[in-house]
């Protein structure tokens, strides 16, 4: 059995402060890690090749950069990364994206599960992993929770509105994953990470996968930025401050204005 | 990379609008560097038009044939009963507002099985069509036999527009069908207009604090998702009933690789909703660890209120995913609403404007929240909370 799972690098969100004149993000200095639903996925992968021997591949698209989260996913038991990286790939949107990690797919070869996080979070569509699914002409089964892969089958949980289905479907299958409240990601150790640095990171460009021009980066992306523009202001309220017990009271306070408490 | 001509005078103007903080002054004129994504923010900006993405070579569609707005109008269960998902409902509102303002049909799609006692409460908003697939192969959504179906009628009628709620159907079934049709897909959108023919979409952008006005002028249909309670249900034709357009479509052999094994439907939860709540105590990642979000339960339950999560918080594991309030969870109308430890993102803003009164307690006096709210505590709301939770006991 070969899984593949599509990883992005993302800036860590918990980490990312708002620069307070311009309102834009103070990108400079915040850490980029692995897209925690992609991290999820993985998780997922690999306990699949525990428990069947499965060949687990990591694939991403973006700058040079982006190796270091394909190292963390050999480091933590993924047996092959593949980065796409080239101009030919700026300006796109999911569309493009979706595109081109599908040619590399094909390119990978036989495969019977490919993993995708739900959405990245630098971003949150939650659209190329059924965008790739549709490139690759295999079902989907999206926000699933939990995933098992048997013999010809897997078996997922997914969420629904209100609840949850257990689903089974042929292989080869597309499931993106969602992870559980309570989910704590894992990390290598120092020794796992050192033993996998001889594992191979391949780096293809648009000419490697065979791709059609016309569907990469700008030229294949449908949207179009109009414009951007800062939140529309609501009229500045009324500001306090002072130790815990006065601002206290004056919340007690405001509790009565506003009718909430007798 | 952005283009950039000679006429560039050099004013700055790009530099402060750029999201990846690409664009700098080097003797004068913009300069573009690798973190440039050409997404396309600065060109309008630029005062002398001296920005340009680097022009398409792909021969242009006629897209005049492409009309009409419609909206995928979600069937939902509750294992028991089915219902129309309120947010078709709303969809359908604010699609006949935009069908009105480009002088075209606002049509609603319903796939599903015995769906017909349905078609007078979608008719009420205006509707002037209804196109629906109803048989017993489509009672259980199945991507691909959804994807089918409604990509056929697509296909068959060329609208212009087409809307999906934002659930997990909608957010299953739209990006499948965008990838086939070869069209532009843009998620969670907090505002929809027309601007010169074309469908403006605006969400908050690259995991930014700013919005962005998106497009897709040279592919349609153009779609997109909205997720509940962002545009209110406005009913504009009461009593009036759509011409109701049935079409039969085979569900193809693919469908059968996907097969559900069982379905359960989670008891009904014991609090009250949190988009249906009047009191909303939200925490964020300021709230530290489960012990603060005890003080958020505490007081929540003090003033009859629901508890929600920042994104940030529910990363952290404080709080259950559906918990979420943001442009990406619940979206609240709160007569009363408590950010504590949130520093009030975009996304997070978005989920919360319609709140009557907003209160925000953070330690960072810079934080976002303030800009929002009618009252702002300087503090840290893990010390403060306690101290408000014993003043109210004691007035009792």
């Amino acid at each position: 059995m070969h899984i593949i799972v599509c990883i992005k690098q993302v800036p860590d969100s918990t980490q990312v402060k708002v620069d307070p004149k311009t309102g834009t993000l103070i990108r400079a200095g915040v850490p980029s890690i692995l897209n925690p639903y992609d991290h999820y996925a993985l998780e997922k992968a690999l306990a699949i090749k525990a428990k069947t021997g499965a060949k687990v591949t990591v694939l991403s698209m973006g700058p040079q950069q982006a190796t270091a989260v394909l190292r963390l996913a050999l480091a933590l038991g993924a047996d092959e990364g593949v980065l796409l990286s080239a101009r030919a790939f700026a300006g796109s949107d999911t569309w493009a994206t979706a595109y081109a990690l599908a040619m590399a797919v094909k390119k990978i070869g036989s495969f019977d599960l490919v993993l995708c996080g739900q959405m990245a979070i630098d971003g949150d569509t939650a659209q190329t992993g059924p965008e790739m699914a549709y490139h690759l002409n295999i079902p989907q089964i999206t926000f699933c929770e939990s995933i098992d892969a048997n013999g010809n089958t897997v078996v997922v949980k997914k969420l629904i509105e209100g609840g949850h289905q257990i689903l089974q479907a042929d292989l080869p299958v597309l499931v993106t994953m969602t992870m559980p409240a309570d989910y704590v990601a894992k990390y290598p150790s120092f020794m796992a990470a050192h033993k996998a640095q001889d594992k191979q990171v391949l780096t293809w460009t648009d000419a490697d996968i065979g791709a059609d021009p016309h569907k990469l980066g700008l030229e294949g992306s449908p949207t179009r930025v109009d414009r951007i523009f800062p939140p529309p202001a609501r009229a500045k309220g009324e500001i306090f401050s002072g130790s815990a017990v006065e601002l206290a009271s004056k919340f007690v306070e405001i509790l009565k204005k506003e009718r909430v408490v007798k | 990379m952005i283009q950039i001509a000679q006429n560039c005078v050099g004013c700055g103007k790009c530099t402060t609008v750029c999201p990846f903080g690409a664009l700098s002054l080097v003797n004068r004129k913009a300069v573009a560097s690798n973190a440039c994504t050409m997404c396309g923010a600065c060109v309008s900006q630029c005062p002398v038009g001296a920005l340009s993405l680097p022009a398409s070579t792909a021969a242009k569609k006629d897209l005049s044939s492409y009309k009409g707005v419609w909206v995928f109008v979600e069937i939902g269960t509750d294992g028991q009963t089915q219902h129309v998902r309120s947010v078709g409902c709303e969809l359908l509102s604010k699609g006949r507002e935009l069908a009105n303002q480009v002088g075209e049909e606002l049509c609603a799609v319903v796939i599903g099985s015995n769906v017909s006692p349905f078609f007078a409460e979608i008719s009420q908003y205006g509707t002037d069509k209804i196109y629906v697939i109803d048989s017993p192969a489509y009672a259980q959504y199945n991507t691909a036999a959804y994807a089918n179906a409604l990509g056929t009628l697509i296909k068959k009628y060329n609208p212009s527009v087409v809307l999906f709620p934002s659930t997990f159907v909608g957010r299953d079934l739209s990006p499948r069908l965008a990838a086939e049709l070869f069209v532009g897909l843009t998620a969670d959108c907090t505002g929809l207009a027309i601007k010169d023919g074309n469908l403006i979409q605006t969400r908050p952008a690259f995991g930014g604090n700013i919005m962005a006005d998106i497009k897709c002028p040279d592919y349609r249909p153009q779609m997109a998702t909205v997720r509940p309670n962002v545009f209110k249900k406005v009913v504009s034709a009461p009593g009036k009933m759509a011409q109701v357009v049935t079409e039969m479509i085979a569900v193809p052999v693919d469908a059968a690789k996907v097969r559900v094994i069982s379905t359960q439907f989670d008891p009904p939860a014991t609090g009250k909703k949190l988009d249906e709540s009047e009191v909303v105590i939200a925490g964020g990642r300021g709230m530290k660890n489960k012990a603060g979000f005890d003080l958020l339960e505490n007081l929540a339950a003090k003033l009859g209120g629901t508890v929600g999560a920042s994104r940030a918080a529910i990363d952290l594991g404080l709080k259950e995913k559906d918990k979420q309030i943001g442009q990406s969870g619940v979206t609240i109308a709160a007569k009363f609403y408590v950010a504590c430890g949130i520093s009030g993102a975009v996304q997070h803003v978005c989920g919360i404007e319609h709140s009557d009164v907003i209160v925000g307690i953070n330690k960072d006096a810079n934080a976002p929240i303030f800009n929002v709210c009618k009252y702002g505590l300087v503090g840290d709301a893990t010390q403060i909370l306690p101290r408000i939770i014993s003043q109210l006991e004691t007035k009792k």
